[in-house]
Parts: structure tokens; sequence; C-alpha cells
């Protein structure tokens, strides 16, 4: 589903930086994946190349079969088949939650209205806030603002969903529902592509967990494995630290 | 400003001595006007203000023939002239007739004589004032916004125009550009106009267009400010949903930068109207213009140059109001 080579990712302001160092990844249909590395070791930076908010000069990543990075492809096309979730869930705050789930059904799947809102009323459902529909995004916790961010992404019925620190910026009483959502989404077949601090999460919902650091994945392994018993000493020592 | 705490507590009396204060130095400044101008023996007539606003005026119908008079009714005289020709000549509404069928008329006699009602010198000002304000005000908008998009655009050539009309506009003053539009690209386009044998732009375009040109520059600031205050994640939001640039404009960032520039934007409109009172160098009879000639031809500056401008006042008084009632609207969404 995603097919990640040579990936290098360079930053030129302040100065220069390699953020990513030769990415290698593949996730597979179905599959989840989360992401795991000390703060600043390139995790959001990946994810962001991956829908290309951030331009990486050299690999490849493919989508399915079309290369994101191929300056001639389309990308409008490519991101519509990639949810992406935010830490700061970025709701549209102009907008009523249904037409934050509407918008873009209605621009770029040039849906029918009456549609566009049956298939956002059934993803409010389904994350459970749908009684909520024409409130304003800021009338939200930001739990409920993380489920309706997390509906917005699905409504574009996307082959893979990104979640980068979907909880992090949530009251601590609010991250399970979060979770719960993004659970029932792993357990209904999504491809996903997660960062997360959530080590329980990682534990139960991964097929396969990833440890960056620095630019560079240290180690790709079933959760089991890299929590029981991590191959690596910076793995190691970055689980000692959080756990 | 209420009481924050932040200082020590005032007390009663500390509230009431400024108040007082404040009254007697508004009084002072009256009472000093009005000395100063018993002192010049001024003579103040606001009663002869109302005649600026609204004519009413007796007036005579004149002959424009000799001849007789054939018949007279409510709406109309015959005439019949010297060379047997006969004349329909409309009376005004309400007209007093001051001949009967069959008297003699010369050129130059009374037929009849009415009340002459028109808008003055003031109101006619005040509409043009309203009118060009009202022009250059919606062009500035589009203008300010073509430009503001363009100076965040990664495109360098309408970068490049917006950078440079933003300057150029911004370090002139408004006298010289209105001088500018006139007497310079007026003059060219009236010559190239009167080439191609087409008529003259009346004055009143060059003012529309001067004053929208001035405001699209700082309108397209406010509008770049705008556009770059609202936050990196919802422009990555929209187009990470496959939203194109100008999808991403035009449903999320446009409408959230135009609610938050609101206020900067009424400021600049209602600098607008009171900068169209420049225009009068351009003979277009404005407010203001129209106020000079007023006060040359009576002799009642005071009360002429106090009523232009309560005038000025309520137009941008009913400005800021119409734009907080739209705010209101938009934050209550
Ligand atoms: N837009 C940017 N410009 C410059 N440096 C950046 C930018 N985004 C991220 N970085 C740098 O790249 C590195 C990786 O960042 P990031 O991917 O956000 O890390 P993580 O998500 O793992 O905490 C960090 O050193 C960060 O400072
Ligand atoms: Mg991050």
């Amino acid at each position: 589903m995603i097919k990640i080579r040579k990936l290098n990712k360079f930053f030129y302001h302040p100065a220069t930086l390699h953020a990513l160092k030769s990415i290698d990844l593949d996730v597979h249909k179905g599959e989840t994946v989360v992401i795991i590395g000390p703060s600043g070791s390139g995790k959001s930076t990946l994810l962001r190349c991956v829908n290309r908010l951030e331009y990486a000069e050299g690999g490849d990543i493919f989508i399915e079969d079309k290369n994101a990075l191929d300056p001639k492809c389309d990308i409008n096309a490519i991101r519509a088949e990639v949810g992406m979730v935010f830490q700061s869930f970025n709701l549209f705050p102009h907008l009523s939650v249904l037409e934050n789930v509407t918008l873009a059904q209605l621009a770029v799947r040039h849906r029918k209205k009456t549609e566009a809102e049956r298939r956002a009323m059934a993803l409010l459902e389904s994350v459970g806030i749908a009684e909520k529909h024409s409130a304003s995004p800021d009338q939200l916790s930001g739990g409920q603002q993380q489920r309706v961010a997390i509906a917005r992404a699905l409504a574009m019925d996307p082959k893979v969903m990104l979640f980068d620190e979907p909880t992090s910026a949530l009251d601590p009483e609010m991250v399970g529902e979060v979770l719960d959502a993004m659970r029932k989404l792993a357990k209904g077949g999504m491809t996903m592509l997660v960062v997360t601090h959530e080590m329980g999460f990682a534990r139960e919902v991964a097929d396969r967990v990833i440890f960056m650091d620095n630019g560079v994945i240290i180690e790709d392994s079933s959760p089991g494995e890299l929590f029981s018993n991590p191959r690596h000493e910076r793995t190691k020592a970055f689980l000692d630290q959080i756990l | 400003m209420r009481y924050t705490g932040l200082d020590k507590p005032k007390t009663k009396g500390y509230t009431y001595f400024w108040r007082f204060v404040f009254a007697i130095t508004v009084a002072a400044v009256l009472v000093f006007l009005w000395y100063a101008t018993t002192k010049v023996e001024y003579i103040w007539q606001w009663g002869r203000v109302p005649q600026y606003f609204w004519i009413v005026d007796e007036r005579d119908l004149n002959s424009e023939f000799d001849g007789q008079v054939l018949a007279v009714d409510a709406s109309k005289i015959v005439i019949r002239d010297e060379y047997n020709a006969e004349h329909d000549i409309a009376l005004p509404k309400d007209a007093n007739v001051l001949l009967d069928a069959g008297s003699t008329v010369y050129y130059g006699d009374a037929l009849a004589r009415y009340e002459y009602r028109a808008p003055g010198i003031l109101l006619e000002g005040l509409w043009i004032t309203l009118q060009v304000s009202f022009l250059a005000i919606i062009i500035g908008i589009a203008v300010g916004i073509l430009f503001g998009l363009a100076r965040v655009s990664e495109n360098p050539a309408p970068r490049w125009w917006a950078i440079i009309y933003v300057e150029l506009i911004r370090g002139t003053p408004l006298m010289v550009q209105i001088f500018i539009w006139y007497f310079v690209v007026g003059v060219l386009v009236d010559e190239l106009l009167a080439q191609a044998g087409l008529p003259r732009i009346p004055a009143l375009w060059y003012g529309v267009i001067a004053l929208a040109i001035f405001t699209g520059a700082y309108v397209a600031e406010i509008v770049r400010a705008g556009i770059q205050s609202v936050h990196r994640g919802q422009t990555e939001a929209a187009r990470s949903l496959g939203m194109t640039y100008g999808q991403c404009m035009r449903k999320v960032v446009l409408p959230q930068a135009l609610r938050r520039i609101m206020p900067p934007l009424a400021g600049q409109f209602i600098s607008l109207i009171k900068d169209s009172s420049l225009l009068g160098v351009m003979a277009i009879r404005e407010l203001t213009k129209a106020t000079r000639e007023a006060v040359t031809s009576s002799v009642q500056p005071l009360e002429l140059w106090f009523t232009c401008a309560l005038l000025y006042l309520v137009l941008t008084f009913t400005l800021s109001i119409f734009v907080q009632y739209l705010e209101r609207r938009a934050v209550r969404r």
C-alpha cells in the first residue's frame, strides 16, 4: 500500500539538517504500523512526506502504484486517498461540524450535498459525535474535535490513514475516546500509519512497531518483540525512559 | 476603562473630580469659541444653512415669443406667435398662471409663477461623496483581494507586481496620485479616446479610480496579513484532503482571513471617505468642494464648515456601525 524507498529529507533553515536518512518502509494493506521515537527524531516529517506536506528531494514514495514524489503526479488525487489526522486537530473553525466533514467531499469528490451529508452523518455516528453535527468546532472538547477530524479524513474514503500524535494535545481523560475510534478503524481493516506515545495502544493494536531516532529507522518488529525484547541499545534506552 | 485591580483602588471622589475636570475643559473650549466669534463680531445664522441642502424659490416662467395666449389650462399654456405658429408651453406643477386667454405677450413676459424646489449644493456634494466612496470601496476591495492574493503567491510575476504596487502607492502622497490620474493618465486616455472617436471619461471616474487604487494597496496589505494570520494547519488540513490551492484559499483561508480583517478594513474605508475630500482638485464637486463654494457665496463659513464636518461624521459613523453589525453577525454564525 505504501512503499517508501531511500527517502532523504533535508531542512535548510535555520541550519542544514538531514531529517530523514535513507528511509525504507513498507506498509501493507490492512496493516497498522506504529512509529515511536524521541522528539525530533523525524516521525512527523516522515508522515508529512507521505502526503507531501513536506517535499523530500530524494527517494520514492509509492502509494499503491503512484509515486507521490514524481513532480508530474496529480498530488491532489493522491492526497485524497491518504487521510491525515493532526496533533492539533486543525478543524475549520468557520464551519459547523457537519460542514467540516462535507467540505472536501463536495469540493474534491464532487458528491451531491445530500449524499455527502449522509456519509458525514454516518461517520460522525461511528465516532460517536453525531448529535453535535451543527455545533461549531470551538464548542467541542479536544477529544470531540479530534474525533470529528478523524471523520473528516474518513469521509474521503481514503486507502491509508496517517495519524501524527493524535492524542498528544488532549487532556488525559479524553485520550481514550480517540484511541477507541482508532482501534475500531484498525479492526475494520484500515491501513494506518500512526505516530504516538501511547504504548498501550501500540502494544494492543499495532501489527508492527517502528522505532525511529535521528532520522533513521532503528528497529522494525512486532509489538510483542519490540517492547519485551528490543534488539537495539537505543530502543531499550528509549523504552526504559518512557515506561 | 474599568478598574482592573492592577493599581491602588480609586476613591469615589477621584472619579467625580476627574469627570468634573472633563466637563470643565469641554465647556472652556466652547466658551473660547463663542468668545472669539463675538470678538470678531461674527453673526451666527444657522437659519441660512438649510437653503444649501434644499432650494425653495419663487420663480417666473417667461415667454420666449411675441404673440397671443390662445388657451390656458392646468398643465399648459398655448401661445400663437407672430408667425402664426402655435406653441404648447408646459407648466410646472401648482404654477400660478398670470395671464388669461386672449392676452398679448411679449418676449420675456412672466407667464406664470411657480415654486422651484431642488437639492442644494451641499446635498449634491454629499451625494457625490457617497457615490465616489461607495464605488471606490467596492473596487478597492476587489483590487485589494486580488493583490493580496498575488502578494502571497509563489509565482514571482504577480508577487513582484503586488510588491511594486503597494510600495508605489504607499510611498507617494494621495494628492500627487490624484494629480497624476487626472492630469497625466486622464489627459492621455482622453486623447486616445478622442482619436478613436469615443467620448471622454467623466472626471468622477478618475476620482473613483484614484481612490480605489490608493485604498486597494492598503487593503492588499491588510488581506495579506489576514491570510498569513490564518494558521498554517488550516492550509495543511485542507490540502491533505486533496483540495487544490484555489479551493483551499476560497473555502478555508479567505473566509477566516476576511472575518479577521473586518476592523482594519473598516478603518481603511473610513479613511477613504475622508480622503475623498481631496477630489475637489479635479473639479469633482464633492462635499468639501461644495462647502467651499457655498462659503464663497454666503458669508457663513463657521456654520457651513461645521455642517460639512458633521456630514462626514454621519457618513463615517454609519459605516463603522454597519461594519460592527457585520462583525457581530460573522461571530454569531
Ligand atoms: N519545517 C521545518 N524546518 C526546519 N526544521 C524542521 C522543520 N520541521 C521539522 N524540522 C526538524 O526536523 C527534525 C525532525 O522533526 P519532526 O519530524 O517534527 O520530529 P518528531 O515528530 O519525531 O518529533 C527536528 O530536528 C526538527 O527541528
Ligand atoms: Mg512530531
